[in-house]
């Protein structure tokens, strides 16, 4: 797997989290954001988006499926949709780098 | 615990009427409320016209308002295509009578890891129901959303049953569109109706002897009764979809004893006192035997008892029609001005079998005459396959019929002597009257003879007359004195 670099990944870059409701997917999702945050020390901001709160939301972006993690400041965006555990696998798909760069984590 | 959560079932399901009438009918009545419905069918067969007529009859007709779920097409697109159908979508979604969820494809990069559900999706529909307080759901087609996630079939298939599910518990009426891959394979890809659907209804636009061949058909109906059998549909500028029903699934038209003349006084007394008001009587004839002049006869005889009198040509022009006329000494011209008469000539072939029903079944109820004839029914024949042609017949008897019209249809037999047409075949059975015109050889003359084959209900003469024609039209004489053959080919017989 490599580790592609984000061009300008600037110095806050911004991630949408929907999810629905507060089910053990959601819960999982939530837990799975607190780490990735973590891990880019504030180099990261995911916003939370409960669509069963605001479903206009879910319309303007044409979500379909939760839970979804979604770059929207590229053209096309970027989406991760299910299970994002897998921290180096999500930073990896939207271009991130860790701010040690080491891949050992657990 | 959970029987008083379970979904309670009207033994007698409530109906939402779809709008098109045929259809209606075959399902007694629409579309179970509360209920999911599937309809399959190929690219091109009528799927997204179906769904928005079904949405369409609701906001305007019934103030159903309704959601338009669209995998496929983007709401603009849907808007534009719809318009040539009369639908003015775009007021509709300014009242809020009509709300889009927009999940056609959209340009995004995706990867799916491990579990999801699709509540974005369910979340959005129901949020849209809510706004346009919708009673009609459309999802079209769910096709696509399998395809959106082509890897995770099983993920699909749970999350649209759970979809499915969550409306139906809100009472709304879905109807999901499903393509299918050919006309009478599998009902549907990813076998959507096995799992989804309540009701399963197919659109097929075959192809037939180089003709498509549009028609419906009603396969499931959960805890009700439908009509089986696929019905032909054609679609309709400024309408839509319009089932063109086989009537003869309610044979509800009475039977009168009322007389109309066919306007030969002669040929009055052979069939015992003129045609009956609401039958169809088959005049068969070889070319030239006299079959426009019967027609002709039958149309001044109802306008000079003060009927009006429609005549829809397939074979002659109106210039042709009318000189006919006046060389028979009948005015078509002066019927016309004077609102007796209404003459419609039409190419076979400008149209379609259902589309020519539909046409005939306008003029009837625009000009509603009290006698029609069509001249010729063999020239329609040549445009169809053998099984339109017979639903054809049966619809356009029966709806001649219940309007309680006299109808005359003609039919050209291919031999000059004898032999049977393959409209007089397919008519013989549905029409109440036939008489055949018959070219007959005696010595060395050629004659020509006339016979009333069957008048139902009624005693007839059973001789064959001969003919003659002149400036004056048509004059019976006496019976031919030998027993010609009027069915087989005479030559054939003689040798």
């Amino acid at each position: 797997m490599s580790v592609s670099d984000r061009s300008n990944p600037g110095a806050n870059g911004l991630l949408r989290l929907y999810v629905a409701g507060d089910g053990p997917g959601a819960r999982r999702a939530l837990e799975s954001r607190l780490r990735i945050v973590e891990e880019l020390a504030g180099g990261i901001e995911i916003q939370v988006v409960d669509v069963l709160a605001h479903p206009e939301e879910a319309e303007r972006a044409g979500i379909l499926a939760t839970p979804t993690l979604s770059d929207e400041s590229t053209t096309p965006p970027r989406r991760l949709i299910g299970d994002i555990s897998n921290i180096t696998q999500v930073l990896d798909y939207f271009g991130y780098r860790k701010k040690d760069s080491g891949y050992d984590h657990s | 615990m959970t029987t008083a959560e379970e979904i309670l079932i009207d033994p007698v399901l409530e109906r939402v009427r779809t709008g098109i009438e045929a259809f209606d009918d075959l399902v007694m009545g629409g579309l179970p409320r509360g209920r999911t419905t599937i309809v399959g069918g190929t690219p091109g067969s009528g799927k997204t016209v179906f769904a928005t007529q079904f949405l369409a009859h609701g906001i305007t007709v019934l103030d159903e308002p309704g959601v338009f779920v669209t995998f496929e097409e983007s709401p603009v697109e849907i808007e534009v295509n719809m318009a040539s159908f009369g639908w003015d979508i775009r007021r509709w979604r300014e009242m809020n009578k009509l709300v889009f969820v927009d999940a056609s494809p959209r340009d995004h990069d995706q990867m799916i890891i491990g579990n999801f559900d699709l509540s974005g999706l369910l979340t959005r529909v129901l949020h849209a129901a809510r706004q346009a307080a919708a009673k009609r759901i459309v999802l079209d087609s769910v096709t696509q959303l399998f395809d959106h996630f082509v890897a995770e079939q099983t993920s699909v298939r749970r999350e649209l049953l759970r979809t499915a599910t969550a409306l139906k518990r809100d009472g709304l009426t879905v109807l999901m569109t499903a393509e299918r891959n050919s006309e009478y394979g599998e009902i549907s890809r990813h076998r959507i109706e096995e799992f989804v659907a309540d009701n399963v209804v197919i659109l097929r636009n075959a192809l037939d002897r180089e003709r498509r061949r549009r028609t419906i058909e009603v396969l499931k109906m959960r805890g009700s009764r439908h009509v089986e059998g696929e019905v032909p549909i054609t679609l309709v500028v400024k309408q839509g979809i319009v089932a063109v029903p086989l009537s003869s699934l309610r044979l509800e038209q009475q039977s009168s004893t009322k007389r109309v003349t066919s306007g030969n006084p002669e040929l009055d007394r052979m069939c015992g006192g003129g045609f009956f008001r609401d039958s169809v009587t088959l005049v068969s004839g070889a070319t030239g035997t006299g079959k426009t002049l019967l027609v002709t006869n039958f149309l001044a005889g109802g306008a000079a008892a003060g009927e009006r009198a429609l005549l829809v040509g397939y074979e002659e022009s109106r210039g042709q029609l009318f000189r006919n006329a006046r060389g028979w000494g009948v005015d078509f011209e002066a019927m016309e001005a004077d609102g007796r008469l209404k003459v419609v000539c039409i190419y076979p072939e400008a149209q379609n079998l259902p589309d020519h029903l539909l046409m005939i079944r306008e003029l009837v109820e625009e000009f509603n005459p009290d006698r029609i004839a069509i001249d010729s029914l063999s020239a329609l024949e040549r445009i169809a396959p053998e099984t339109g042609f017979r639903e054809f017949l049966i619809s356009l008897t029966s709806f001649i019929k219940k309007h309680e019209i006299a109808g005359l249809c003609t039919a050209t037999n291919k031999s000059l002597v004898g032999g049977q047409s393959a409209s007089e075949q397919h008519i013989s059975t549905l029409t109440d009257s036939i008489i055949l015109l018959r070219y007959i050889q005696e010595g060395d003359f050629m004659h020509r003879g006339i016979m009333v084959l069957k008048m139902r209900g009624s005693e007839h003469d059973k001789q064959i007359r001969r003919f003659t024609i002149d400036g004056a039209g048509m004059h019976l004489g006496q019976p031919f004195d030998g027993a010609p053959d009027v069915f087989g080919d005479s030559a054939a017989s003689s040798a």
